[in-house]
């Protein structure tokens, strides 16, 4: 048994197809119980990453031990993983019971025992009577959850997932969301869970790893990853985020004073990480943190001056985007429409300042 | 009007191309129950003359079945193999596959006169071995492992090989998940590919011409007899029963391959 800090533990982990590395020296370990989210974009490596430890693929590199036992070679029938498959893989020339049934010959057990785990399972997954159902009479959001039945009946150690409700619509796609967290807490297994559906790993996960180009940029728990990216790239991915570029010219009050060039001078805190005088930085800060004013504010928050650009109306918020002299893009602000207005005009280039308390940036490394 | 015009034509040329191939056929259908040696029209009476000789005759039934046991035998182990080969293909890398593949499905190309030839040099002149069933068995089954191949392939490129992942995950071994999944599942594929093998090896002539010695098919058989024209109406008769059992067996295989085309609908096994 190994402690449940590293219950699965990845080590040094590479993976390449030719000269693709899909997975780039990855190291990290997952907790046990834990409701563990793959996050990246298309073709970071999620899915191989997912495999490797499912057992269909071999590494390049590196070693992966699951509770305590190393299982680099050992066969997926060996393993104590199972998979959602992202096409759910049903067997079509089976029924319901049978798909669920599947993975319990080997197990040895009898024919009544079988017969009470399946129903209990289509107990479970809220499909009691399907029993008898074919593959081909079932929709998505029932194939999903005999997958999951399927492969929960085998009592797995780590359960797998490849994007598991990418193929379901936006509405039983939220169902399942909430469904799915509630059987993990239930069952207490470890999930793995890939997707690159950003708000759907903020709201389900206990911690997500940020994948980009076969390497893991951060791994943190949803608000964290939110609140305190530890890159550009992270910061970028998950939600919208404003970036302005600088160095570190000096500190104040335990705060980074930013030189940001025709942006004057900002400050940020620098205590996480604190980055030296002169190092090249990114003020990071997001668009529902800034204030619109029509009057330079005070002292004690951080503004910069530009145009009031474009804004659109989406009922309970509003986005401003406002251009600044001096930079590429334009500022994004969001800001909630707390109050009743019926009011609010398009009033073109009217002159306007974005404020944000200090506390509400953050210091990124700059490229 | 041009458009009528146009299908007039082209109705045209179909029912002449459909002449063209069906009329010899029906002769031959039509002269088996002719009462006569030769094949010419006025007709005679109507007879079953033909199909009672036929039946009688001790050479041509031995030939039917020296012909279907090669057959039978060709079918199984060019569907094993071609199920086998199909598999490796498309479920492993492997290096110089495309090599291989290729390799494998040149003889579809390759006259069966080389074949015919350089089997029976090897045979008889290389090992000393009589020519026979065994020769034919061997020859048969080169020309029939591609079209089996080229069946299975299509087959299983069918369907999502995730299922073949999901019972390995499920704890089956490769082997016990080919018996659950993968046969299964090509079975439309398995069943057509028995009976394509099988009816190419039944009317193969070249090989079985050059690698016949004692043990004569029914094709190489057939076209021994056209020497004596008394015999010619028995062949009619033979010809007319086989194309009604190819016809059977034809649409039995199109039924399974259209059944089979959608994974889900598989054979209710
Ligand atoms: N069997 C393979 N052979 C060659 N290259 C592969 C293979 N599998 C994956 N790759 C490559 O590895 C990289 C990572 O692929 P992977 O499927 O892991 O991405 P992913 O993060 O799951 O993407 P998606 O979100 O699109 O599913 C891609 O560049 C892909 O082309
Ligand atoms: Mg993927």
């Amino acid at each position: 048994m190994a402690a449940d800090e590293s219950f699965i533990a990845i080590r040094n982990l590479s993976k390449h197809f030719g000269s693709v590395k899909a997975v780039d020296d990855i190291s990290f370990n997952i907790r046990r119980g834990e409701f563990f989210s793959l996050l990246g974009p298309s073709g970071c490596g999620k899915t191989t990453l997912l495999r490797i430890l499912a057992g269909f693929e071999i590494p390049t590199k590196g070693d992966v031990l699951i509770d305590g036992q190393d299982m680099t070679t050992v066969p997926p029938h060996l393993r104590p993983t199972n998979m959602v498959f992202q096409s759910y893989a049903i067997f079509p020339h089976l029924d319901v019971k049978q798909n669920i049934a599947y993975g319990l010959r080997k197990t040895g057990i009898s024919k009544e025992e079988t017969e009470r785990t399946v129903n209990e399972a289509l107990e479970m997954i809220k499909l009691p009577g399907y029993g008898n159902r074919r593959a081909d009479q079932l929709s998505g959001g029932q194939r999903q959850r005999i997958a999951l039945a399927r492969a929960l009946v085998c009592k797995p150690k780590v359960l797998l997932l490849d994007e598991p409700l990418g193929a379901l619509d936006k509405k039983l796609r939220e169902e399942m969301q909430l469904e799915l967290r509630q059987l993990q807490r239930s069952v207490g297994i470890t999930f793995v869970f890939v997707t690159h559906d950003q708000e759907e790993a903020l709201t389900m996960s206990d911690r997500i790893a940020v994948m980009s180009r076969g390497k893991v940029l951060q791994i943190e728990t949803s608000s964290r990853l939110y609140e305190a990216p530890n890159c550009r790239e992270v910061a970028d991915f998950i939600g919208t985020m404003n970036f302005i570029d600088g160095s570190v010219a000096g500190s104040e009050n335990g705060y980074a004073v930013i030189d940001a060039g025709p942006l004057g001078s900002l400050r940020a805190p620098n205590a996480e990480r604190p980055f030296e005088r002169n190092r090249r930085v990114t003020l990071a800060v997001r668009p529902e943190k800034l204030r619109i004013e029509t009057a330079p504010p005070g002292d004690g928050t951080n503004s910069v001056a530009g145009k009031l650009g474009a804004q659109s109306y989406l009922g309970d918020r509003s986005h401003f985007y406002v251009e600044v002299p001096g930079m590429t893009k334009r500022i994004a602000v969001a800001s909630q429409n707390a109050t009743r207005n019926l009011d609010i005009t398009d009033s073109g280039d009217r002159p306007v300042w974005v404020s944000w308390p200090v506390e509400s940036g953050v210091l990124l490394p700059g490229e | 009007m041009v458009g009528a015009k146009r299908i007039d034509g082209l109705l045209a040329y179909g029912i002449i191309y459909l002449i063209f191939i069906y009329a010899p056929v029906l002769l031959i259908v039509l002269f088996s129950f002719n009462n006569g040696i030769y094949v010419a029209f006025p007709l005679k009476d109507f007879t079953f003359k033909w199909y009672s000789d036929m039946v009688h005759n001790t050479g041509l039934t031995k030939a039917v079945g020296v012909s279907l046991r090669i057959a039978g035998i060709v079918a199984v182990v060019s569907t094993v193999l071609g199920v086998l080969g199909a598999k490796a293909v498309t479920r492993y890398a492997m290096p110089g596959k495309a090599m291989v593949t290729f390799l494998i499905m040149l003889p579809l190309v390759i006259p069966a006169i080389v074949f015919g030839i350089s089997l029976l040099t090897l045979i008889a002149k290389v090992f000393g071995i009589q020519p026979g069933t065994w020769s034919i068995v061997c020859g048969h089954v080169l020309i029939c492992v591609p079209f089996s191949m080229a069946v299975m392939i299509s087959r299983l490129q069918g369907f999502d090989k995730n299922l073949e992942e999901a019972s390995l995950d499920l704890g089956e071994t490769g082997w016990r998940t080919f018996w659950r999944v993968t046969v299964p599942l090509a079975m439309p594929g398995i069943v057509a590919s028995f009976l394509l093998c099988f009816t190419t090896s039944f009317d193969e002539y070249q090989i079985a011409a050059f690698l016949s010695g004692n043990d004569a098919t029914l094709p190489v058989y057939i076209y021994s007899q056209l020497r004596f024209p008394n015999r010619l109406p028995g062949t009619l008769a033979l010809g007319s029963c086989i194309l009604a059992i190819s016809f059977v067996i034809v649409t039995f295989a199109e039924w399974m391959r259209r059944r089979g085309t959608n994974p889900d609908k598989g054979l209710g096994i």
